[in-house]
């Protein structure tokens, strides 16, 4: 069996496929807005040099990545550990060694990556308009409007991603999480705009 | 040496995986296995299968640990038909 097909039927066995998707969506959609946050504070801030916003978003980006691999895996473990000890209670006997005991051993360090991964990855692409401004690119759009475009375009996909899950419009549901976005933009300006 | 033609085996086993992917992963122990599985029993957690195999020359230690690396636990051997081979000259 390949490694992939393997980490598919340990999914599987496990039903954890959802929970992963889960996983991603929560903690790609905290990135995406975190990163939106960050960079409507500099923008209604003024003007500040881009090395130092690009610090300060990818600490933050960091942060969230290492945050979510250790929170993931930390309670995942105990999950798996959980769900074990009940089927070798049903079973009468020890599975460590089977493919339940591998489960429960790779599934959450899958989880942790997938987990870390979203909003390490969805910052990330956001703050690319400024790491390539910051590298010499130039643009006719200010790097920070486009990275705030950026977000607002990924905060969109989620919701579409969490449309088709659903099985309802995708449109709708792009809507949604877009209108959060919007929400949060609208309660920066109006808290942190003095 | 008697080669084991047909196995019927009880089995315990959890819900995952389930029975289609539990008996193909027998199968695969031989090359040319047959294996027909029934599920006798539902529990919360767990099923009991009555598991038939049949081959030209079943190796039993690895049915048995294709059960075993799926989580499943063999209870007994229920029937067996093991055919002598002709002795050689």
């Amino acid at each position: 069996m390949s490694l992939l097909e393997q980490t598919r039927f340990l999914l599987r066995i496990t039903r954890t496929h959802d929970i992963m998707r889960r996983y991603f969506v929560v903690n790609g959609f905290d990135g995406a807005l975190t990163m939106l946050g960050l960079i409507l504070g500099f923008l209604v801030s003024g003007a500040t040099d881009l090395s130092v916003i690009i610090n300060v978003c990818l600490g933050a980006a960091i942060a969230l990545g290492v945050s979510g691999v250790s929170s993931a895996y930390v309670s995942e473990i105990a999950e798996r550990e959980r769900a074990l000890g009940k089927l070798e209670d049903a079973m009468i006997t020890n599975l460590r060694d089977s493919a339940h005991g591998e489960a429960a051993r790779g599934v959450p360090l899958l989880v942790a990556f997938v987990n870390g991964f979203a909003p390490l990855a969805i910052s990330l692409l956001i703050l690319m308009p400024l790491i390539a401004a910051n590298a010499g690119f130039t643009s006719p759009v200010s790097p920070l409007y486009a990275a705030v475009a950026i977000a607002l375009l990924l905060i969109f996909l989620l919701g579409v991603f969490l449309g088709s899950i659903a099985g309802i419009s995708w449109l709708r549901s792009g809507i949604q999480t877009l209108l959060v976005a919007i929400l949060t933009a609208a309660l920066i300006y109006l808290f942190a705009g003095y | 040496m008697a080669l084991v033609k047909r196995l019927v085996l009880d089995v315990l086993k959890p819900h995952q995986p389930n029975v289609l992917e539990f008996s193909q992963a027998i199968a695969k122990a031989g090359g040319d296995y047959r294996v027909c599985a029934t599920v006798l029993e539902i529990d919360e957690n767990t099923e009991t299968l009555q598991v038939v195999v049949e081959g030209v020359a079943i190796d039993f230690d690895a049915v048995q640990s294709s059960i075993s690396d799926l989580g499943g636990s063999l209870h007994s051997i229920d029937e067996v038909e093991v055919q002598g081979e002709p002795q050689a000259g």
